[in-house]
């Protein structure tokens, strides 16, 4: 297994899992968008997609174990290669301008990752680690958002989100090697649309719940 | 002949006496620059100008002054081989600037690039690259006979578009993490399209990648700045290719 530690280990295959760990977590936000789009359905509708997600029970498990050892590798990996690109230019330039290539995205990926790890471990102790023995998940979700201040953490929590997977989405297909003349505009595009439909999709959820 | 348009400019300079010397910036007037200069000339009319006043002249590399060898290039206002696009810094004329205007010029800024004197850098990890694998090792011989080898046409322009590069170190210099991507994903390209390059492309890929990461460069974070900044204008489809070789030969080929 020497050879596929050596490969993962070099600058290329660390981008490898960083690019298959984001994919992962691109796919994650989509079921949870979808599952917590329910909400609109009201508090009986909401609380009967929990139950229902709740009753696959240890798979539950199993599938929250996967997810933290992704973010463990993404987190992980994301911190070396910033470290690494630090040393990789020492002194840095008097003068700097973009010649047109970097995004927003692009640019802020290690910055936006990090606020996105405080983020997840705020939101986990806000519902995750909730008391779930004396109120429903949908009592939780609008007591939160009673509070103006919870609504805005997670509406600009979501525009960050939105702002990785702008640059994240297109850029894990190049790393995987998928960059092709007539695909790569359709995935570039599919990205925009994808990082505008989690910023607007999960950010709507507390504005929709503050207001109801 | 009409008399050409001619410019006042204040510049910036990055002075470094050697690669253990701190280095700071120093300012000089360049006066009644011609338009129609490049910006090479330029700074051969400002060393003229320090020679006679007894000083040291600014070291900068350069060779063809027409935009093939690769010798050139230093970051002008923050960008590589100055502002114009698809040009080496041989290849800007004075007339892309305005009168008054101070540029600053500063040499390539990497861990791999070692500055040597002023705006003169160590290039030579890109020579440790290509000894790591940027070749093919048999002898190709005499000319073959002509459609005894058939390539397609696509692969042959692919092939050479990835072949123009010129390993000015622009890309390395441009790339907000130093990486050099472009360069080795050129190179891999360029062996890895024609059916000579195919027998050593994955150990090809491996051995270039490792050397790159033990030089000091950085890692590729697909930001764009090389493609758009390359004198060549080398496409990133070329890492992207450098990434499908990378892991076939590492998780696929019985090469280690
Ligand atoms: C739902 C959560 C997340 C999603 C969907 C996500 C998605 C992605 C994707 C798709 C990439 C692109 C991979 C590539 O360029 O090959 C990426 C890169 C990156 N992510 Fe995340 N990410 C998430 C959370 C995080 C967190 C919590 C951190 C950090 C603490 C982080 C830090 C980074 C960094 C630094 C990169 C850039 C690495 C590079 O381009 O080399 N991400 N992410
Ligand atoms: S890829 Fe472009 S910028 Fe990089 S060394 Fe080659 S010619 Fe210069
Ligand atoms: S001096 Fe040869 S490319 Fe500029």
């Amino acid at each position: 297994m020497n050879w596929f530690v050596n490969t993962l280990g070099t600058s290329i295959g660390k981008k490898l899992m960083m690019a298959f760990t984001g994919l992962c977590f691109c796919g994650f936000l989509v079921v949870h968008l979808a599952g917590n789009l329910t909400l609109y359905g009201g508090k009986d509708f909401f609380n009967g997609y929990v139950a229902h997600l709740h009753s696959y029970g240890p798979l539950i498990n199993v599938a929250e174990l996967i997810l933290l050892t992704l973010a463990i590798i993404h987190v992980l990996t994301g911190t070396f290669l910033f470290f690494g690109n630090l040393s990789a230019r020492p002194k840095r330039y008097a003068v700097n301008k973009s010649a047109g290539g970097r995004t927003i995205g692009s640019a802020t990926m290690p910055y936006t990752g990090f606020l996105m790890l405080i983020f997840i471990i705020f939101h986990l102790f806000n519902f995750h680690f909730a008391d779930h023995a004396t109120q429903t998940v949908f009592d939780i979700v609008s007591n939160a958002f009673a509070a103006g201040g919870y609504v805005t953490i997670y509406i600009i929590s979501m525009v960050i989100v939105a702002i990785h997977v702008s640059h994240g989405f297109w850029s894990a297909f190049q790393t995987l090697g998928a960059n092709h003349p007539k695909y790569m505009p359709l995935i570039q595009g599919l990205g925009t649309a994808f990082s505008l439909i989690v910023g607007i999709g999960f950010g709507f959820i507390p504005i929709y719940v503050f207001t109801a | 002949m009409t008399t050409a348009k001619t410019i006042n400019l204040t510049l910036k300079v990055w002075r470094q006496k050697g690669p253990k010397d701190k280095g700071k910036f120093e300012t000089y007037q360049a006066k009644a620059i011609p338009t129609d200069m490049s910006f090479l000339e330029m700074l051969d009319v400002v060393n003229e100008q320090l020679t006679l006043e007894g000083k040291e002249p600014i070291a900068f590399d350069h060779d063809c002054r027409e935009g093939i060898c690769g010798m050139c290039g230093t970051v002008v206002n923050g960008r590589a081989h100055g502002p114009e696009k698809g040009t080496t810094l041989c290849q800007l004329h004075m007339r892309r600037f305005s009168d008054g205007d101070t540029i600053a010029i500063e040499p390539w800024r990497a861990m791999a690039f070692k500055v040597v004197k002023d705006l003169v850098v160590d290039r030579s990890a890109f020579d440790k690259l290509i000894q790591a694998g940027g070749y093919v090792s048999v002898n190709a011989g005499g000319a073959q006979d002509a459609n005894s080898l058939p390539i397609s046409q696509e692969f042959a322009e692919k092939s050479m578009d990835a072949a123009a590069c010129i390993g000015c170190g622009a890309c390395v210099a441009s790339c907000p993490n130093a990486s050099a991507m472009l360069f080795v994903g050129a190179k891999v390209s360029q062996l890895a399209l024609l059916p000579q390059g195919r027998p050593e492309a994955a150990q090809r890929a491996l051995s270039m990648v490792r050397k790159m990461d033990e030089l000091g460069f950085g890692n590729c974070t697909n930001e764009r700045e090389c493609e758009a900044e390359c004198p060549k204008e080398i496409s990133i489809s070329n890492i992207a290719r450098l990434n499908r070789e990378f892991l076939k030969a590492g998780l696929f080929s019985s090469v280690k």
